[in-house]
């Protein structure tokens, strides 16, 4: 290994924050993936690895993704709850690789619902003609 | 493609030595086995600080805490938890008195009221990648300090943050650099880490070098540049051969990186560290005697002044830090002295760490800011007293220190406070006793141990300690008188002045301390012969109530001298001319049946 200097030592240091970053689990939003057989056999991987690869994308550091058994929803697999500050609590279902980057640049980012995907209804106000 | 899942092995010497290292490459194998070596990231961690409930693994993102794993468990884990999202039920850490596992670390009462600066890094990165230690921010602080910072900033910083010393004194830590670098015209000047811990029952400085060594090689660093020296020392005692190990390995990576040797980061600042080994006495944590002990010498404490900053290793200006001292500095420079400042309390800011041992539910490696109270530690984080007991006093500051009672439980803990109660923050042993525990018993305890490890070079020392020592014992057996105790306070006063170093001056602190708080303890081992706690062999006897006694003849099974006799199902007795007071039979009768008086 060649001796650093300190822009390598920087450079070094964005490219492995971003994974030391995930295993922080003290963040404000959540994205949590069923997981159970039933998810991974709908496609829930994919959802994940598309969750995973927006997420870096878009430099968001303040997003933990999480997987958990399944929710009880089996017929609407992959579902996926998303927890964040100024949102109200929302599963979204049949979750597949478009609508996880949909709802990175839509929910997330844009603080907007992806409503024709929300699962549990949060309140009538917010979905649709919001 | 970057990991979605982490698999975290605590491989502090704890978990370590009861099969950690198995237990780690069954997880690999496990997560080969399913194919997934490609998402899920098995690490092995330093110690989580929850070491009792060892071998701890832990599962990210999902933040499950298992405990008590075994090697068998490793592929249930992988398959159930990572592989299918079901967490295991069965494995998972429940607190105390609750029926339910917390399936968050966050909520679990040990970790809520902790606040990790030291440990920031200890069970989270891999302490044998310097990679990770540079993807949380490391050797940055150094890369600044030596681009952007002159020594008098560095200096100016550590003053704002009010960071004291941690390995007992709590000396302002800037001021020590201050010294050091303000002598000119020396050739030569040397920093010096404290890795010597030779407090009873403390390991945080040997769990803060397993788990982030890093942090103190960059501290070292930031030290020498800041008071000009080129090399430094990492005083260990040879007992503690995994951080020796993970030390040497950190060196090695961080030289081969450019962080340690000449021309640092590209700079014309050079630093490298050796590391020499001492052999356990408890006097070579002392800093001259340290000192002398690197030198080649015996390690015996000098005189000061000089005072190490000034004239230290071989007559250089020496700055010599513990080690929780400066796994604090890069954190301070990375995120400013006034950072630091806000936390903890006016006159110590930012945390302790502390060894929480004892009759509490939870012990373990805890860090916690400075200010807590020791509710708080003994009743949150600790879980509270075991069994359902009593809380009687706690320990605190090891063999200089004392004990405080249940009416300063709520005292807000820092070094000023400590002192005031007669106690002392030390290096941070934290020793929680009960009802069950006689002061007498553990203030010998301490005693027996400073008369051990007394270098013997100054006579109030060697002299006053054992006779001390000879006193708490007479005391013990019942056979001292009201005159011993004045002896105490002369034999007290005499050692505080006249010693030599500050195993001496402060050898006579654990007596002082219950002279003060368990006065009425010590007189009734006086006056009435009586040890409350049950503790003191030859103050309490043991007896059958006849009325109780059911005659399961358990106890007489269970002497270890034979010398209960009794017909089953009949009345049982002790022969108090052969019994040698175990209490084997009053911890096995089921009756409450045998007497302790
Ligand atoms: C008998 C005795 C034993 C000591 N043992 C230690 C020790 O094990 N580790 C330590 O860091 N300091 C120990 N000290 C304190 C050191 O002398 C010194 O104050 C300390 O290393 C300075 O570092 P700090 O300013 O970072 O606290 C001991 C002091 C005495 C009197
Ligand atoms: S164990 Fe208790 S009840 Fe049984 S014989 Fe001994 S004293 Fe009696
Ligand atoms: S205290 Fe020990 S030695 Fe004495 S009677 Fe009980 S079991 Fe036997
Ligand atoms: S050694 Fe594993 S938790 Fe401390
Ligand atoms: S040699 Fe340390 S006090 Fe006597």
């Amino acid at each position: 290994m060649a001796k650093l200097n300190l822009d390598d030592l920087k450079k070094m240091r964005d490219e492995k924050r971003r994974e030391m970053n995930r295993r922080d689990t003290d963040k404000s939003i959540e994205i949590i993936i069923g997981m159970g057989t039933c998810g991974i056999a709908a496609g829930a991987k994919e959802a994940f690895d598309a969750f995973v690869t927006a997420i870096d994308a878009s430099n968001l550091d303040d997003v933990m993704i999480k997987q958990t058994g399944c929710m009880g929803f089996c017929a609407n697999e992959p579902t996926v709850e998303v927890r964040m500050p100024e949102m109200p609590d929302t599963i979204y279902n049949n979750v597949d690789a478009t609508i996880a980057e949909r709802i990175v640049k839509e929910h997330i980012l844009e603080q907007k619902m992806v409503s024709e995907y929300v699962f549990d209804k949060p309140s009538v106000d917010i979905v649709d003609g919001q | 493609m970057a990991y979605k899942s982490f698999i975290l092995v605590c491989a502090g010497t704890g978990c370590h030595s009861n099969m950690g290292e198995e237990i780690y490459n069954e997880l690999v194998k496990a997560v080969e086995a399913h194919n997934i070596s490609q998402d899920v990231q098995v690490v092995k961690t330093g110690c989580f600080g929850f070491c009792e409930q060892g071998p701890i693994v832990k599962i990210l993102p999902e933040e499950a805490f298992y405990v008590k794993v075994t090697p068998d468990d490793a592929p249930e884990l992988v398959a159930e938890h990572v592989v299918k999202g079901r967490q295991v039920d069965r494995l998972l850490y429940k607190e105390p008195g609750m029926e339910k596992a917390s399936n968050k670390i966050d909520d679990m009462g040990f970790y809520q009221k902790q606040f990790r600066i030291v440990l920031r890094n200890c069970g989270f990165i891999n302490p044998e990648d310097i990679d990770e230690y540079i993807g949380r921010n490391g050797y940055q602080s150094l890369g600044k300090v030596l681009t952007e910072l002159s020594p008098d900033d560095v200096i100016e910083e550590l003053k704002k943050s009010g960071l004291r010393g941690r390995g007992g004194a709590g000396f302002p830590s800037w001021m020590k650099l201050s010294f050091s670098k303000g002598v000119t015209g020396v050739d030569q000047k040397y920093v010096v880490c404290n890795a010597d811990e030779g407090d009873p029952g403390a390991y945080m400085d040997r769990s803060t070098l397993e788990g982030d060594p890093h942090s103190i090689i960059e501290a070292m660093a930031i030290n020498a540049y800041t008071i000009g020296a080129d090399k430094g020392f990492i005083y260990i005692r040879a007992e503690y051969p995994l951080a020796i190990e993970r030390l040497e390995v950190a060196m090695k990576q961080a030289r081969d990186y450019g962080l340690l040797g000449d021309n640092i980061l590209g700079t014309d600042f050079s630093f490298d560290i050796e590391i020499r080994l001492g052999a356990g006495a408890f006097v070579c944590g002392e800093e001259t005697a340290l000192i002398s002990s690197i030198e080649g010498k015996r390690g015996v404490p000098t005189p000061r002044p000089p005072f190490p900053p000034v004239k230290g290793l071989w007559g250089k200006p020496t700055c010599v830090n513990n080690v929780e001292t400066l796994a604090n500095i890069p954190v301070i420079i990375e995120k400013g002295g006034d950072w630091f400042k806000k936390i903890g309390t006016e006159k110590t800011s930012g945390t302790k760490v502390f060894a929480l041992t004892g009759k509490v539910n939870n012990s373990g490696l805890i860090e916690v800011p400075m200010g807590t109270t020791l509710r708080e530690i003994i009743f949150d984080i600790g879980g509270g007293i075991k069994d359902g007991k009593k809380f009687k006093a706690a320990q605190t500051g090891g063999p200089s220190g004392g004990v405080i009672t249940e009416e300063h439980l709520d005292t807000p803990i820092d070094f000023d406070n400590l002192v005031a109660l007669g106690s002392m923050m030390g290096s941070g042993g934290l020793i929680v006793m009960d009802e069950d525990d006689c002061i007498v018993d553990v203030t010998k305890f301490y005693l027996d141990f400073s008369v051990d490890e007394s270098c013997g070079k100054c006579s109030p020392c060697r002299i006053g300690g054992r006779k001390l020592y000879d006193i708490l014992d007479k005391i013990s057996k019942g056979s001292a008188t009201a005159e011993d105790v004045d002896k105490i306070d002369a034999i007290a006063e005499a050692m505080k002045k006249a010693s030599l170093c500050g195993l001496g001056q402060t050898t006579p602190n654990p007596v002082l301390s219950i002279l003060h708080y368990f006065r009425d303890e010590l007189f009734s081992h006086i006056n009435e012969k009586v040890c409350p706690a049950g503790k003191c062999k030859d103050l309490v006897s043991f007896s059958i109530d006849a009325e109780k006694c059911i005659g399961c003849t358990l106890c007489a099974r269970k002497c270890p001298v034979n010398c209960i006799s009794g017909a089953k199902r009949q009345a049982h007795e002790i022969d108090q001319s052969q019994c040698v007071k175990c209490g084997e039979c009053f911890t096995v009768c089921k009756f409450d049946a045998v007497v302790k008086a």
